[in-house]
């Protein structure tokens, strides 16, 4: 009952006119950011943060809530358009929409996305609504050593689940921690790691620094090198009775998409799963359920609509994490995340009492855009194909103006452009080698948290580590994470075993 | 991509080798019934970068997998440049913001970028090359209140601050 009342108190919020019309711009804007090739929620976030110092961090949050939405569903667009994934999140949608395309149904399969999307978005917001509260409560309970065993959970996920090389995802996640740690020493206040007494790095590396590098400049540089050669967009023909017939196929498909939305929603909250192994898993299961298998990879609605409803449910269920505990799911919620702490909020429990509005005016304003996004998928088809014929080399100048002018507005130096330049073209070379480049976003954003935390907990225990083990929670939460680090450990000794009995 | 691993791994390591000892500037021991000093948590982090890279070494040189076995090119040759030339303009506007600001620099990465790469039709390169920076001015400047830099052409904006800021 009393989570009713704050979720009517959060659509008052949601519907205030500026939270609304953001809302629906930031679909829209989110639609084509995550429609154009090699862009996704990720990069539109990153690059779009620093607009939105203008207004209160509520309305902030629903716009780039909004964007994460709605690059969702843009992601399946350029999938089944181009035949190249949006994003990452929408691999999976490839296999069976641009087979679809080709045969001459792009129209079905842009509105079965769509509608996975938004049935995927629902269910999980619902999810969302329901989990948020009590998980929130039961976070209040926590202190610094249970803030760090879940941080250190948050990097073993990336070991044990990740399924990246695990030297490199190591190291991501070590190199973003170090980056962290410049600046002053939290606990005594001198300055560490200040690289040839550049006076820049006194202020410490911004993680927007870091996101906008990676996320803009060098996911540019990588589609520019992988898109070199031209693309083929698909026709679509569109017209109501298309349409509507499109609608009625998809009533075979609702246990395709439920399916989806609840493995979508419990991976997304995982952090090193998210919405792309979401996706990929969703496909999966969804066609070792189906009666016709092989149907799939040739263009089945199915294998479309399990992937969509599963991305877009991953979404909200990263959302969960960084919420309740302030541990983000997703290198988008991590962004978002630092986010919050530039408006001065500071993420965690104490958001559900101290700041009731922002948290239930955002999950208010997830139900709101995943209807606007699904109107705006739907009626903007053709605008979108538009923007897939336009030029890259329009494209990339603009954004990297962008990212540019992104990467200096939060600190206003110069030094902080140059290092963003620095980490996108060193990110760029590192990702053309299977170094998974999410890890050390994500320990960027949670580095200072995490020193303090740790740090904080030896204090209270004398400098004895073994303050992590006594405490229930914690132990706990430890145990788990020592397990997801051994993972690899074991198959890499079961491995040699094996090759020494062979 | 074979001599790419190693170059890169090398690098990394070199790199996390210094940040070790940049770290050490602080304690990077244990003080009693304080924990680690101020140094340590960086140090051994590095330590662990180091650590990394010395396994990619490793497994670079027993037993190669994944892209240490591809010996392909490591940008294919025909985007190599590409990547290259963009790489570089992005680092000359980026340069020149200091010398003539976002408004001198932005136009003339335009300029280059669409007609030079993208063989655009000057129409279109000069309605990009103007619009962009008068958008950025308007948003920025005037809604945001966050100055860009301007570098030498500073003075010029002195009317422009009067009128909207």
């Amino acid at each position: 009952m009393e989570i009713l009342l704050h979720l009517l108190e959060g659509f008052g919020i949601a519907f205030l006119p500026l939270n609304l019309g953001l809302a629906i711009f930031g679909c829209l804007l989110g639609l084509f950011i995550g429609a154009m090739p090699g862009l996704g929620s990720v990069n539109g976030v990153a690059i779009l943060l620093p607009l939105t110092f203008l207004v209160p961090p509520t309305s902030a949050v629903i716009f780039l809530g909004a964007i994460y939405y709605g690059a969702m569903y843009g992601g399946a667009i350029s999938s089944i358009m181009l035949g190249i994934p949006g994003a990452s999140t929408a691999v999976a949608t490839t296999f069976d929409g641009r087979p679809l395309a080709r045969k001459g149904m792009a129209d079905r399969a842009l509105v079965a996305a769509a509608t996975a999307s938004f049935v995927g978005g629902t269910i999980s917001v619902v999810l969302f609504t329901l989990f948020a509260p009590p998980l929130a409560d039961m976070a209040l309970a926590f202190g610094a050593p249970e803030e760090f065993a879940l941080m250190l959970l948050a990097f073993a996920t990336f070991i044990g689940l990740g399924g990246d090389d695990i030297p490199k995802t190591l190291f991501s996640i070590f190199i973003g921690l170090v980056l962290s740690a410049v600046g002053l020493d939290i606990m005594s206040g001198q300055p560490r790691l200040i690289f040839f007494d550049i006076p820049g790095f006194f202020h410490g590396i911004n993680f927007l620094v870091l996101a906008i590098g990676i996320y803009g400049i060098g996911e540019i540089l990588w589609t520019i090198e992988t898109s070199h050669k031209g693309v083929e967009v698909a026709q679509a023909r569109i017209s109501v009775e298309r349409f509507v017939a499109s609608l009625r196929s998809l009533a075979g498909t609702l246990k395709t998409m439920v399916m989806g939305s609840f493995l979508g929603y419990f991976v997304g909250i995982l952090p090193a799963a998210g919405a792309t192994p979401g996706s990929l898993m969703a496909y999966g299961v969804a066609r070792s359920i189906a009666k016709d298998p092989d149907s799939f990879g040739k263009g089945n609605v199915d294998g479309v609509v399990a992937p969509e409803s599963a991305n877009n449910a991953a979404s909200t269920g990263s959302m969960l994490p960084m919420l309740t505990l302030g541990i983000p799911g997703s290198p988008t919620t991590a962004i978002l995340l630092g986010g919050m702490v530039i408006w001065g909020l500071e993420p965690g429990p104490m958001l559900f009492i101290d700041h009731t509005n922002f948290v239930w005016g955002l999950i208010a304003s997830l139900y709101v855009a995943n209807l606007f996004a699904l109107i705006l998928n739907l009626a903007f088809i053709p605008a979108f194909i538009a923007v897939l014929r336009l030029p890259f080399t329009i494209l990339a100048p603009i954004i990297f103006i962008l990212c540019v002018v992104g990467g200096y507005a939060p600190i206003r130096d110069m030094h902080d452009v140059w290092l963003m330049f620095l980490f996108g073209v060193v990110g760029y070379l590192l990702r053309k080698l299977d170094y998974p480049m999410a890890p050390a976003v994500l320990a960027i954003v949670l580095g200072p948290l995490a020193e303090t935390s740790m740090r904080q907990s030896l204090l209270i225990g004398h400098g004895s580590p073994a303050i992590f083990f006594e405490r229930p929670i914690s132990g706990g939460i430890m145990l788990v994470a020592i397990a997801l680090f051994a993972i690899p450990l074991f198959r890499l000794v079961r491995r040699a075993a094996r090759r020494a009995a062979s | 991509m074979r001599q790419a691993e190693l170059i890169l791994a090398l690098v990394m390591g070199l790199l996390s080798a210094g940040l070790m000892w940049k770290s050490a500037e602080l304690p990077i021991g244990w003080i009693p019934d304080e924990g680690p000093g101020g140094g340590a948590f960086p140090f051994w982090l590095s330590a662990g970068m180091l650590a990394c890279c010395i396994w990619i070494l490793v497994r670079w040189a027993r037993r190669p997998t994944g892209v240490a076995a591809d010996t392909g090119p490591y940008i294919p040759r025909e985007a190599r440049t590409q990547v290259i030339v963009v790489t570089a303009a992005l680092a000359v506007m980026i340069g020149l913001i200091h010398i003539i600001g976002v408004y001198g620099s932005v136009p003339l990465f335009l300029v280059f970028y669409l007609r030079g790469l993208g063989r655009h039709g000057w129409p279109m390169t000069g309605a990009f090359a103007v619009a962009t920076p008068i958008v950025t001015f308007f948003f920025f400047e005037a809604i945001l209140k966050i100055t860009l830099p301007k570098g030498y052409t500073e003075p010029l904006f002195y009317p422009l601050y009067d009128w909207f800021l």
